[in-house]
């Protein structure tokens, strides 16, 4: 076992991959940026220098407090508070969890869906492709705000309003990953057209293998490549879209508030010179995309130059 | 003094792991008015010593030594010098008539450009001069032709207007890198032929890069010969191909099928003389074998494939025929030869067999079964079993993805589900073994092996199921030929021993004469004969099955 941990190791060390990636700056900030997010977010209860849902240790009475470095500033709150005392640094990152949830969920669920679809569609062929893609086509001419707009508006329709708030996101990652899904069954179909007319398809085909396995065991892992790529990038763009939608007050509720809802409450305060509640998380949600982004492109250039 | 004069030519490729050197001090001289051939196999630096004449390398290689001497000028010293040179006093043909010629542009309009970046003429001497050429290699009613595009012209006629250009701004070298590999045979001959004959009439050098020892041999008046980038061999082509003083190059001769007659086994000539013991093909003990009877095991009768250009309605104006009425039939451990040019169907026919295409119209029967009227799955399986098939493409036939153990156990894990893990792992290496690979290969992934070793991968995958049948579809026609003689051998013992019978498809003719029993020549998707191979050879009976033996290039034409 311990063997073949290593001959992974140098496996993946030997990769024109590795090699790229160490050969790349921007990959490496990028990246490193993410993984102190990703851990921060995850851990953000040993993190956190506060609880802001905790409502003991919160004080009306420091609400208001800008960054630590101003004149009147605290030294306990390095970004300073919120109109209710909660500390923006510790908000942040609990709303960083939420949006980072939401964010790969859609994407997960866009993903499993838009593949499954694109793969069948590329693979079968005939009446039921063109079902599939003019459905894709349909999907693509509704914006994915407006779309998931009507979701959520469907959904306060049939949920009560006291579950609402607890539906609210799984409502959200429902509204985001269908308006994805589109991206996923293009580049799957796309890269499944070249793949089954490759020879290995034939031949698995002689040999007797069912459609099924065909799909899923053989032409699926050849189309990961582009299917990543595209993936990352979607995951910059559902966690911008759960933001807006938070924004727009549609998204998940004030109580457990995202970036997307840090950034709208924070706007209440800008004009009253409270720069702070707004900026703070909109340049972390800037952090958070432009390095996913930098990333992803790193992956297309990396993984996929055909994709340019 | 010789008019190119390559000296000490070094070419480096500085990867990320190791330098390689694709040439080594290389040394060739061409004169005037005489075709030498630069031959190797893959990977021998044939190219690269084209591509460094014209200064076309691409990053990261670059010419790390040597000087190239054009009519007494160093044409290397001055960078800006090459430009020059390139186009006006070097001409260039690529492999590919398809994609060197621009598809948005008249076959005109390219050729004025070309002769009026480099000579000083107005467009109506320019226009003059581009028919003059187009006549010149021999396209009919250049006047109206002139304002046709690429894609209005076939491949040879492509290749034509690729010369045309090429000789444009009248220069005194060309570079012919595999100009006829793309070609079918008998569009083959005559760019040979148009390129011999410009040869005299220009007074030019040329420079004819190929693998095709045929071709060498009936084209060219010297050779050299390239092995991992360093030059084996140079000298009259005769004296070469006939009294080769090389070890290498005498293999590379001795591995080329002879077109005269028929041989049991190729030669391999190699350093180490691997000991060739009779018993390497272990799966024997496992194969239940089929004795041979004197019954048909496949019989197609009057097979008909047509394809649509039409979507939703069937319409007979933009059917295809590719397959016509075709009728054969192959008895049980016998070598049938399916023979035709690009576009005559073979490939079709293979896939019909082995069903990945349903007929249009006709039989096809196995072992007295008919196998295309099979509507369910489970019944086709028995089938499946019995007929394999290998590809001619190494690279795509197996899924990069999964071990070579998991390539070659999937059809025995198909169908026998209950074998055990000890059974198949046994059963994986004998395979490997049976088709000459170690048993550290099943660990291992496609990408670490070469062309001819993925091809006997190919071969191990097909023999799991224990089939009687193997459709063979250009099984080594993207080999080099040292590595095609051994497949062929390989594929010899594995019929001899285990009484396989073969559907080998190519457009090989002397590949085919060393494989088959019995050949098919196919045209246009119709059958024009059958017969046993030496008849077919000797005294061929239809006019298209003569002409392909009359062009086929043949490496004895050196002899007479």
């Amino acid at each position: 076992m311990d063997s073949q941990r290593l001959t992974l190791l140098s496996r993946i060390k030997d990769s024109d991959i590795y090699f790229s990636f160490i050969k790349s700056p921007t990959a490496i900030v990028s990246s490193v940026i993410l993984i102190i997010i990703f851990f921060c977010s995850f851990f953000v209860e040993f993190v956190a220098p506060f609880n802001p849902f905790d409502p003991s240790s919160l004080s009306l009475m420091e609400a208001f407090t800008p960054p630590s470095w101003s004149e009147k500033g605290m030294d306990k709150y390095i970004l300073g508070t919120d109109g209710q005392g909660r500390d923006m640094l510790s908000t942040i990152l609990y709303g960083s969890r939420i949006s980072l949830i939401v964010g790969f969920s859609a994407i997960l669920f866009s993903l499993l869906l838009g593949v499954t679809l694109g793969l069948t569609a590329g693979y079968f062929g005939g009446k039921y492709e063109m079902i599939v893609m003019r459905l894709t086509d349909v999907q693509l001419t509704v914006p994915s705000i407006l779309m998931a707009l009507l979701v959520d508006g469907i959904a306060r329709g049939i949920i009560s309003r006291e579950l609402h708030d607890e539906m609210a996101i799984y409502v959200l990652i429902f509204a985001i990953g269908i308006s994805e899904w589109p991206q996923f069954a293009r580049v799957s179909r796309a890269a499944t057209l070249v793949e089954k007319n490759k020879d290995y398809v034939s031949a698995s085909t002689i040999i007797g293998v069912s459609n099924i396995l065909i799909m899923f065991k053989h032409i699926l892992p050849n189309i990961m490549r582009p299917v990543l790529v595209i993936g990352t990038i979607g995951l910059a763009l559902a966690i911008i879209a759960e933001s807006t939608l938070s924004f727009l007050g549609v998204g998940v509720p004030p109580t457990t508030p995202s970036l997307g809802t840090l950034i709208r409450i924070g706007n209440d305060f800008l004009f009253s010179g409270e720069w702070w509640i707004t900026f703070f998380p909109a340049i972390f949600l800037v952090l958070l995309a432009f390095s996913i982004n930098l990333l992803g492109d790193w992956m297309r250039d990396t993984l996929n130059p055909k994709l340019n | 003094m010789s008019f190119l004069k390559i000296k000490n030519l070094s070419v480096d490729y500085k990867m990320r792991r190791e330098t390689i050197n694709a040439a080594k001090n290389v040394n060739i001289d061409v004169n005037k008015g005489e075709i030498l051939g630069l031959v190797g196999e893959s990977g021998s630096g044939k190219s690269t010593v084209g591509n460094a004449i014209i200064n076309l390398i691409d990053e990261p290689g670059r010419v790390s030594n040597g000087s190239i001497v054009l009519d007494g000028i160093d044409i290397h010293a001055d960078a800006q010098n090459i430009v020059k040179y390139r186009g006006k006093k070097i001409g260039l043909i690529f492999q590919d008539p398809q994609t060197s010629l621009n598809p948005i542009l008249t076959i005109g309009e390219q050729l004025i450009e070309t002769i009026q970046t480099h000579l000083n003429l107005n467009a109506d001497d320019a226009k003059n001069k581009a028919i003059n050429l187009l006549k010149e290699v021999g396209i009919k009613e250049a006047e109206t032709r002139f304002d046709n595009y690429p894609h209005q012209f076939s491949g040879g006629m492509r290749q034509r207007v690729v010369i045309s250009l090429a000789l444009c701004c009248e220069p005194e070298l060309l570079i012919a890198d595999e100009p006829t590999t793309a070609l079918d045979v008998s569009i083959q001959s005559q760019i040979l032929d148009l390129i011999k004959k410009l040869t005299k009439e220009r007074n030019l050098a040329v420079i004819l890069i190929t693998h095709d020892m045929g071709v060498i041999a009936e084209t060219t008046d010297r050779v050299a010969v390239m092995k991992n980038g360093d030059l084996v061999e140079i000298g009259p082509t005769k004296e070469l191909l006939t009294k080769p003083k090389e070890i290498y190059t005498r293999s590379l001769v001795s591995s080329v099928p002879p077109t005269n007659k028929k041989i049991s086994r190729f030669k391999i000539i190699e350093k180490e003389n691997k000991k060739q013991s009779d018993t390497n093909i272990k799966i024997l003990n496992r194969w239940v074998k089929k004795e041979i009877s004197d019954k048909d095991l496949v019989k197609v009768e009057s097979l008909s494939k047509t394809f649509d250009d039409s979507f939703f309605i069937e319409s007979s104006k933009n059917s295809v025929m590719a397959v016509n009425d075709v009728s054969f039939s192959i008895k049980e451990g016998q070598s049938f030869g399916l023979v035709g040019e690009s576009g005559s169907g073979k490939s079709t026919i293979a896939k019909m067999i082995v069903n990945l295409f349903k007929p249009s119209s006709g039989d096809i029967y196995f072992n007295e079964v008919c196998i295309t009227k099979i509507k369910s799955n489970k019944e086709m399986l028995k089938f499946r079993k019995q007929i394999q098939m290998i590809f001619q493409d190494p690279y795509s036939s197996l899924n990069g993805r999964l071990k070579v153990k998991d390539i070659v156990s999937e059809p025995i894990k198909l169908h026998n589900p209950s074998v055990s893990s000890k059974d198949l792992d046994d059963y994986i290496s004998d395979l490997l073994e049976s088709v000459e690979l170690t048993q550290q290969s099943a660990e291992r992934y496609p990408h670490e092996f070469s062309g001819g070793q993925r091809q006997r991968i190919s071969i191990a995958r097909a023999l799991a199921t224990q089939p009687r049948l193997l459709v063979c579809d250009e099984p080594t026609s993207a080999l080099d030929v040292s590595i095609q003689a051994q497949i062929l051998n390989l594929l010899k013992d594995l019929q001899e021993q285990l009484n396989l019978t073969i559907l080998f498809i190519s457009h090989d003719l002397p590949v085919v004469r060393q494989m088959c029993d019995r050949i098919a020549v196919l045209k246009n998707g119709k059958l024009c004969e059958i017969s046993n191979t030496e008849d077919l050879f000797i005294k061929p009976k239809h006019d298209y099955t003569k002409e392909l033996l009359k062009l086929m290039p043949k490496i004895e034409s050196i002899y007479k």
